[in-house]
């Protein structure tokens, strides 16, 4: 514990704007994975123990596409799509087979997948770690804010994550599609009864989850690096994201993200041995205070 | 669970226990020892949670902690305090108890998921402290030094077979107690509460009570596993608390079966010996026991007791 340090911190305007920048990377690419999760758990009832998975692969695969292409653009857009079509085989495949029944029973099936793809990595990639690296274009002199670093690369990551969140929010109000999703996630029955076909309208929002961890997993590569099983911290801090925002709730998966991503962000210059039990016990009042989550809706 | 017999029960468990007790009379073999050993730990474990997950119908993400409370609670008593083993290890199991009742009484309230959720945060809170708390603990290198394996009437653990008989024995009788436990009135009011609350509570049961009841309890039993484990590491981890290892729990229970007293058992033995034999074939274990979960999962949809029980009624193992 050192919050001497923390104070002098919050008192110091160049380090506010430090700590604030990494803590809105760290939130912003939170908010991709447990848009996902929450949108998924929304719609279809399903918790999806295998959304690192998503978020790991997306990763790799954009690694690899920048070794064939050497583009950036093109790595990130193959990272994303080729987890949207991950996620379509995954929920056709194992995922529509556990619909209803109990939570184990889907925990088990997502926790056989974390297991083989992480092996499956290993095959492939090999067991080391791997970086990506920055894109040339932002190898440049960090520009500064009131003394605080910002590095160009961290500000066009948090812009883009921010352009989705607003996409998606708008797209989820405004458009018919997002409109029949919010309808689905209320009364599958009835959507169903109306016509839409909600196979299909499941397989979407599986693919649109998927989709965006592999997104998230993409964009951080070049700022993380890539190891087997890194799935597993970003799989559990998006379950907090979730639980803390309202199973469901897209604005509070955006909300408790941030939150989380400051108190990581200040939190390695108070306690760095304890951010994590700082995030512990965030969740555990939330549950206690209000179980179904800061914007969730009691059902 | 109709026709139970406590005698039937404790007949069972002293032959197995003369059985597994004979064996290396007979042939010694440190490999299926230290099987036995690891199984003894892992069998109390996983068939506590089953009395939450089989019997209540809570699904607790965080038995671990307890598991890891009382490994650590006995490494520490053990090394700090002069006291004998058994009284070390009936103090840690004590620890253990009281912290699954402060814990319990503040996650038994919430529903369903929300209690997975929460039993959770409070497990990983728990091994955050752990990991913080580097002057007591060790940290994330875990609590060194060895335990002292002090002999206790003549048995002397640091041998393995001792340790081997001492584990069997531990284990035995903490299932059989389990067994009781889950057979008794009071486990019956536990799966009236899984199948119907509303009418448990119509019945005059305080339902958060017996909640907290069967919450305390599964804590003690898997503390006990904690104490077994760490006498067989000769300290302890953080790991143990972390929820991959709240997870191997939960996957013993639903590979055996949780409608099945012995199901979490045989799910333990499963996963123990799938990890011993893969891990001798393929450096790739994790591929090949994430296939063989998937197959359980999709072809048997339950547990492999249970499954047997739905195969050939009327026979209840």
């Amino acid at each position: 514990m050192d919050l001497d340090a923390l104070g002098a911190c919050l008192t110091t305007p160049a380090c506010v704007v430090t700590q604030t920048t990494s803590g809105l990377i760290v939130g912003m690419l939170l908010f991709l994975v447990a848009a996902g999760v929450t949108l998924i758990f929304g719609v279809l009832k399903i918790v999806n123990f295998a959304h690192g998975t998503f978020y790991m692969l997306g990763g790799y695969v954009a690694f690899s596409a920048l070794g064939a292409t050497d583009s950036y653009a093109l790595a990130v857009l193959s990272g994303a799509l080729a987890m949207v079509l991950f996620g379509v085989l995954f929920e056709r495949a194992l995922i529509s087979r556990v619909y209803g029944s109990n939570v184990l029973m889907q925990l088990l099936i997502c926790y056989a997948v974390v297991l083989i793809f992480d092996d499956l990595v290993k095959i492939i990639w090999g067991p080391e770690f791997h970086a990506m690296g920055m894109p040339p274009a932002f190898q440049v002199a960090p520009f500064f804010i009131a003394g605080g670093v910002v590095p160009p690369f961290y500000a066009v990551l948090i812009g883009i994550a921010a352009l989705i969140a607003i996409v998606l929010g708008l797209g989820l109000s405004m458009t018919r599609l997002g409109k029949t999703i919010r309808a689905a996630a209320i009364n599958p029955q009835m959507v169903s009864a109306l016509g839409v076909n909600t196979t299909l309208l499941f397989a979407v929002v599986f693919a649109v989850g998927a989709g965006l961890a592999g997104l998230a997993g993409a964009l951080a590569a070049p700022v993380r690096s890539l190891s087997p099983g890194m799935g597993f911290s970003v799989l559990i801090e998006s379950f907090i994201v979730t639980v803390i925002g309202g199973m469901g709730s897209i604005a509070g998966a955006l909300v408790s993200a941030l939150m989380i991503g400051m108190v990581r962000g200040f939190g390695t210059i108070g306690f760095p041995q304890f951010t994590d039990g700082l995030i512990y016990i965030m969740m555990i009042f939330v549950l206690l205070l209000r179980p179904q989550g800061l914007f969730g809706h009691r059902s | 669970m109709k026709g139970h017999s406590t005698l039937r029960d404790v007949a069972i468990a002293a032959i197995v226990l003369i059985v597994v007790l004979a064996i290396p009379l007979l042939h010694r073999s440190p490999a299926f020892e230290d099987f036995v050993i690891r199984l003894s730990a892992m069998a109390l474990f996983a068939t506590s949670l089953n009395l939450l997950v089989g019997n209540t119908g809570m699904v607790s993400f965080g038995h671990g902690m307890f598991y890891g409370l009382g490994a650590y609670a006995f490494g520490l008593t053990m090394q700090m305090t002069p006291l004998s083993l058994p009284v070390a290890a009936v103090l840690a199991v004590l620890v253990t108890t009281l912290g699954a009742l402060l814990v319990g009484a503040i996650c038994v309230r919430l529903s369903t998921d929300y209690f997975a959720f929460i039993t959770l945060a409070v497990q990983m809170l728990f091994y955050s402290v752990i990991i913080s708390w580097q002057s007591l603990t060790g940290g994330d290198q875990g609590l060194r030094g060895g335990i002292p394996r002090r002999e206790i009437f003549g048995f002397e653990l640091a041998s393995q077979l001792h340790l081997y008989q001492f584990c069997a024995v531990v284990s035995v009788l903490g299932l059989l107690a389990l067994r009781h436990i889950s057979a008794s009135p009071f486990g019956q009011t536990l799966r009236m509460i899984r199948d119907n609350e509303n009418r448990a509570s119509f019945l005059g049961i305080v339902l958060w009570q017996a909640r907290l009841w069967a919450f305390t309890i599964a804590g003690a039993f898997a503390g006990l596993g904690g104490v077994l484990a760490a006498l067989f590491v000769s300290g302890a981890y953080p790991e143990f608390a972390d929820w991959p290892n709240s997870g191997q729990a939960i996957f013993a229970v639903m590979l055996g079966g949780l409608n099945s007293f012995l199901g979490p058992v045989l799910g333990a033995m499963i996963l123990l010996a799938l990890n011993d034999v893969v891990t001798r074939v393929t450096e790739y274990h994790g591929l090949v026991l994430g296939m063989v979960i998937l197959a359980f999962a999709l072809g048997l949809r339950r547990g492999v007791l249970d499954f047997l029980k739905l195969a050939w009624p009327g026979r209840s193992p």
